[in-house]
């Protein structure tokens, strides 16, 4: 009579490695863990005891501070590493500081690192669960994941829905990780953006690609906004925000003349009146800070899935009864 | 009451018609409405006699340098497009290697005003690939599209950097116009003053050998 | 491996011992004031609300109910693996804090399911009193908490005997059923 959840295995690498079932289990389970941070009291002891290293080797605030309150709510204590006073800025290799960390007994490792497999590399050689909080251009699947419960919670459904995303595609490990799980659960998928940073060859992917924002608009139920980083005007992909602003920014007008009305999701932070305009971020399609809520709990979900991912022992405990 | 202009007895050619001979071509209002043999003429008609003169549509040519900004001392957008009007030419795509050149949207409103001012063959603004020529980085593209580009290139120099090549040929596909290129390895045509050949043995002169060419055209189709 | 059902009481007797339960919770509590009826997933929940809807038609009066989902209060989380939190947990519209709450299960057994409940109850605030309640004590405590009401004892001795108290939403019948599990002869 267990119902048991599929097991995730060790770790969270990205969306594309999960199935289906999976991707769900996590969305289901997150459900119940939007309610604690209601509470008044906001902590359950499920992870009593357990210790996690948030090991940040890029800037992040808002994913970091995310985890940490998922961690803190679930009662596991927690160390944060980020990149410029680790011992990496001395030289020591990625596996080096993971084992010096394994040796002082921990664990999980939640790691945002700047080259893509990063998590991979990192989660074949230690034995402590390994949670990818985005590796390079590859996945950031929590994100993902977050942005999938948003979907959910708004459109009562997933499957058969029309999602877009918006932006530079080329190098977003969020669109990445969108693409993989609204994928498996049955949504249509679409990108859009210059052809510089949304190269066609995105749909062998199995998603539709957009030039004209305008197009993207008339054909989707869901735009997923993204961040135009700063670096890739630098690097040429687009001649200025402004420009950019002009020709694939999200303003009311153009979601004005949207057949229906759009649910707007950006991961943040936000470069307002570049790819997003003002009165969308806060207009009332946007769902954005809905998905900071719901992005503690899918990583408190994903760090309680992970932390009992012990199928083997799970079986022998079954047999021996009733707990 | 229309105005009526028959072109009698010229040699009319126009590929697109399929024709290459002489005829009659009446003109109403602006419009050819008629092309035969041997026609009347019709009442009130103005006619043109065009024996042993060729009757075309209107030319179009898509590479000419109308000079203007900073080269007025050559030609200006207006003495460009009344020469072209007078020799048979009704459009012409002014490349954008001027001084400063033409990479934003207002130099590029500025020839397509100048352009419509003259009065005389159309004048379709051609923008930069990249900004200030320099081929380091794309010119505002988009925006140059909407004030009235109809294509790009850096012409007079080639885009040496394959990278922005690539990445001009991606970005216009997002407006639908041409990327035009001047096709011309540097490293290799170097200080040459002509082709490299018999010629410039016997006078002595350096050369651009014809690979110089050849090379530039062939990555930009493997781009492309 | 093969397995036989014993039945150990039917419908009528389910109910029969709800009924007596529900007294003699408003008879210790001396009335119904202040009272909050919780049942424990999943099957707590069901014979909960057999207890209130006893209670409040015997009474007259209407009972606030929540219930209590004690995945993340487990002591054995490494031990039993990832399970989905089937319902989360919801407390009853007025609170906790000053109530009496009647804290509701099918099985008793270890004692643990009800430590996790007792502990998450008290995170969430401060009730007054808690009554603990179960349909059926099977023995076997590895921890010293006792219910205060009990349906029906029944002794379990084999480890290859269990408990099992069905109802209508989820096994299609109200009952309670001794299960016996033998051995595949070799």
């Amino acid at each position: 009579m267990n119902q048991t959840a599929p097991a995730l295995g060790k770790d969270l690498i990205g969306l594309e490695p999960l199935s289906r079932e999976q991707i769900l289990a996590i969305l289901d389970t997150a459900e119940p863990f939007k309610e604690i941070s209601e509470r008044r009291i906001k902590k359950v002891p499920v992870l009593r005891g357990k210790t996690i290293v948030n090991l940040f080797f890029e800037a992040s605030t808002r994913t970091r501070v995310s985890f940490e309150f998922a961690e803190n709510r679930l009662s596991a204590d927690t160390v944060n590493i980020s990149a410029a006073q680790s011992s990496v800025s001395k030289g020591e290799t990625l596996v080096d500081t993971a084992r010096n960390l394994e040796a002082m007994r921990i664990d999980m490792v939640v790691m945002r690192h700047g080259s893509s497999g990063a998590a991979r590399f990192l989660a074949e050689r230690i034995p402590s669960n390994v949670i990818n909080a985005g590796d390079g251009s590859h996945e950031h699947p929590t994100q993902g994941l977050l942005d999938m419960l948003t979907i959910r919670d708004h459109m009562g459904r997933i499957e058969g829905l029309k999602v877009c995303i918006v932006g530079d595609v080329l190098h977003s490990r969020v669109a990445r990780s969108n693409i993989f799980g609204l994928l498996k659960l049955g949504a249509q998928v679409a990108v859009c953006g210059p052809p510089t940073l949304v190269p066609r060859g995105f749909r062998s992917l199995g998603v539709e690609v957009f030039t004209r924002v305008e197009d993207a608009i008339e054909w989707a139920d869901v735009l997923n906004i993204l961040r135009l980083q700063l670096e890739r005007m630098e690097a040429g992909y687009v001649p200025s925000l402004r420009e950019y602003n002009r020709v694939w920014g999200i303003s009311r007008a153009r979601l004005e003349r949207a057949p229906r009305d759009i649910l707007v999701l950006h991961p943040g932070p936000m470069n307002r009146g570049v790819e997003i305009d003002s009165d969308v971020a806060d207009g009332p399609q946007s769902v954005i800070l809905n998905q900071v809520t719901n992005g503690v709990a899918v990583r408190m979900a994903v760090l309680y899935l992970l932390a009992g991912g012990q199928p083997e022992r799970a079986e022998a405990a079954k047999q021996g009864g009733e707990a | 009451m229309s105005a009526r202009i028959l072109f009698r007895g010229g040699r009319v050619v126009d590929p697109s018609q399929k024709l290459d001979g002489v005829h009659d071509v009446l003109v109403v209002d602006g419009k050819v409405a008629q092309v035969g043999k041997d026609m009347a003429v019709p009442e009130d008609a103005r006619v043109l006699e065009c024996a042993g003169l060729v009757v075309t549509p209107g030319l179009i040519d898509v590479h000419v340098h109308l000079r203007e900004p900073g080269g007025e001392h050559k030609e200006t957008i207006a003495s460009g497009a009344r020469a072209a009007a007078a020799g048979g030419f009704t459009a012409v795509c002014a490349m954008p290697n001027t001084e400063p050149p033409i990479d934003d949207p207002a130099a590029v409103g500025f020839v397509a005003a100048e352009g419509r001012r003259a009065g005389a063959a159309r004048v379709y603004p051609v923008g930069c690939i990249s900004a200030g020529r320099k081929g380091e980085r794309l010119a505002l593209v988009g925006e140059m599209v909407e004030a009235g580009a109809v294509a790009i290139t850096d012409d007079g120099s080639p885009v040496m950097n394959s990278g922005l090549m690539r990445l001009a040929l991606l970005y216009a596909q997002a407006f639908d116009i041409p990327v035009a290129d001047h096709p011309e390895d540097l490293g290799l045509s170097g200080k040459g003053h002509m082709n490299a050949g018999l010629v410039a043995t016997r006078l002595g002169l350096p050369g651009k050998p014809n690979a110089a060419e050849d090379i530039h055209i062939v990555r930009d189709l493997l781009l492309a | 491996m093969s397995t036989e059902r014993i039945p150990v009481m039917d419908d009528t007797a389910v109910r029969r011992a709800v009924a007596r339960m529900a007294r003699e919770i408003v008879e210790k509590v001396g009335g119904t004031q202040g009272l909050a009826v919780m049942g424990i997933h999943r099957r707590g929940i069901q014979i909960a609300d057999l207890l209130r809807s006893e209670i409040e038609s015997a009474e007259g009066v209407r009972i606030p109910s929540g219930s209590i989902d004690i995945s993340l209060y487990r002591d054995d989380l490494e031990a039993i693996g990832p399970r989905p939190i089937v319902g989360g947990s919801e407390l009853p519209p007025s609170g906790i804090d000053g109530k009496t709450i009647v804290l509701v299960d099918d099985v008793q057994h270890t004692g643990r399911t009800a430590r996790a409940a007792l502990n998450e109850l008290m995170d969430w605030g401060r009730p007054g009193r808690i009554l603990l309640c179960v349909l059926v004590d099977r023995g076997g405590r590895e921890l010293p908490i006792q219910p205060d009401i009990v349906g029906r004892g029944v002794e379990v001795l084999e480890k290859h005997q269990s408990v099992e108290v069905l109802v209508p939403e989820l096994d299609g019948r109200l009952g309670v059923d001794l299960v016996l599990t033998y051995p595949e002869a070799s």
